[in-house]
């Protein structure tokens, strides 16, 4: 454990500018940072743009000073290790692609410690390095790419085009204003006083209750004919709760009404969210 | 009118009674350049998205040329009058937008600020996206070295990029490439005005001289 902390403390004074210095965006290679919390006694690790092994790999060759085409592969598997042991021990989740990378590094590191095989061909002579500079290589090509990509949607968004124009394209249906809903429901008031005659038994039917069987008739057939609905009610009392209903779902956003020509039928719908 | 007429004897006979009841459509045929110039640029600018001479030509039944014409006679006068606007060609149409020098005065008319940035895993993926396309899952992580599933998720949400149907290999994994929404984000005519991925070459090479 003491070993584990010194090597933490090392790394911090290896590298104590590097975090401060990058400036708001810099897309290769962000430096992580190591800073000792004074309150708690701990380290406290921010892995800053780090996002995988392969930008870990090259933070350690830039920081190392090496060329990238002659990698000393012990020393900077060794310190690719620290890292990641360093990562563990403070409880970073450490994803699984690290430890692939470091299996990689390990099993390179002893590539390069094996004798040539001397009868090989030419050819077969490759450094075994060479695939690991390509992938490096190529990552930090588009690691560019996202810079230049960055940079020219800055630029895009300094340009401005027109606000949209409201036409019956994206605006196919009429929105519904509270006076047509109040027409439709006088309508039905008007047709309910002429058809009940009297009225035998008080039915009470409380807003939650008429809001639920609302939301149920919605839910299951996608959408309703707000006439219908307000037919089903068997009291004015319970219409008018019908009616209180509509309005409150529609407060809630849980529902859009939409009529399709003026004077039209209205539909409620359950509203998407966008 | 003889003229009329010979046109009209010309049409396939049902089309006849169509272009005599419609003089006006008859009329749009005969557009003069500095009435289809002014007609282009009003389409231009009603257009939500870039709109391409085909369109224009299409609606207003003159031939393409003639509108591509019209648009390089416009371009040249946006050039020329150096104002606030600018007429570009972007995702393979024509747009109408403000100048980027501008941005500030417009941003603080409009209270707007620069909308959310993509996130730098977003960024990468979708650098390797534009230049593999069409590029899998395991392809992307080969080059990034790490999943990516929520960044292109990010990517997909945003509309930046789009499925193109499936590899056949193994599992036959989904294939990705950018979208026409790409281009219009970033400015694109189209992908051939994207930098080749072998100028970054000189920046990655910096490390070795390091």
């Amino acid at each position: 454990m003491t070993d584990d902390s010194q090597t933490a403390k090392t790394l911090q004074t290896a590298d104590p500018t590097k975090a401060q210095t990058s400036p708001s965006i810099s897309v290769a290679g962000a430096a992580p940072a190591i800073t000792p919390d004074h309150e708690t006694d701990q380290l406290k690790v921010t892995l800053g743009e780090f996002e995988g092994p392969l930008d870990l790999l090259l933070y350690l060759i830039r920081q190392d000073q090496v060329n990238i085409y002659d990698i000393p592969v012990a020393r900077i598997t060794e310190e690719y290790l620290r890292y990641l042991k360093l990562m563990q021990e403070l409880d970073l989740a450490v994803a699984g692609d690290f430890l692939v990378m470091a299996a990689q590094l390990v099993e390179l590191k002893s590539r390069m410690l094996l004798p040539r095989d001397p009868l090989a061909v030419e050819e077969e002579l490759e450094d075994p390095r060479t695939e690991l500079v390509n992938r490096l290589l190529e990552h930090e090509k588009f690691k560019a790419a996202a810079q230049m990509l960055w940079s020219r949607a800055t630029v895009e968004q300094a340009v401005f085009t027109r606000a949209e124009i409201e036409t019956d394209k994206n605006n196919p249906e009429v929105a519904v204003g509270l006076f047509d809903l109040l027409t439709v429901f006088q309508k039905i008031l008007a047709r309910h006083k002429e058809e009940v005659l009297m009225e035998i038994e008080r039915e009470e039917v409380t807003m939650a209750e008429m809001i639920e069987r609302l939301r149920n008739m919605i839910r299951s057939a996608g959408e309703l004919n707000l006439v219908k609905f307000f037919e089903r009610a068997g009291s004015r009392r319970e219409l008018v709760v019908a009616f209180l209903s509509v309005l409150e779902l529609v407060r809630m956003a849980e529902i859009s009404l939409v009529q399709r020509e003026t004077f039209g039928e209205i539909t409620a719908r359950v509203v998407t969210p966008a | 009118m003889a003229e009329h007429s010979q046109t009209a004897a010309e049409l396939e006979p049902e089309a006849i009674e169509a272009v005599e009841a419609d003089d006006e459509v008859q009329g749009m045929r005969e557009i003069s350049a500095t009435e289809l110039k002014g007609i282009t640029e009003s389409l231009i600018f009603v257009a939500d998205e870039p709109i391409d001479s085909k369109s224009i030509a299409k609606v207003l039944r003159v031939d393409q040329s003639a509108v591509d014409e019209a648009v390089q006679s416009l371009v040249e006068d946006y050039a020329e009058r150096s104002g606030g606007l600018h007429l570009r060609e972007i995702a393979g149409g024509w747009q109408i937008s403000t100048r980027a020098e501008h941005h500030e005065h417009v941003r603080a008319y409009l209270k707007s600020k620069p909308s959310a940035k993509l996130s730098l895993a977003s960024l990468e993926t979708l650098a390797v996206i534009a230049y593999k396309q069409p590029v899998t899952v395991p392809e992307i992580l080969e080059i990034r070295g790490v999943q990516s599933p929520s960044a292109i998720k990010t990517l997909l949400d945003k509309r930046l990029i789009v499925a193109k149907g499936r590899k056949e290999t193994v599992g036959r994994p989904m294939m990705y490439g950018t979208s026409k929404e790409f281009l219009i984000q970033f400015g694109l005519k189209d992908l051939s005005e994207l930098p080749s991925i072998e100028d970054f070459q000189d920046l990655a090479g910096d490390l070795a001289n390091e």
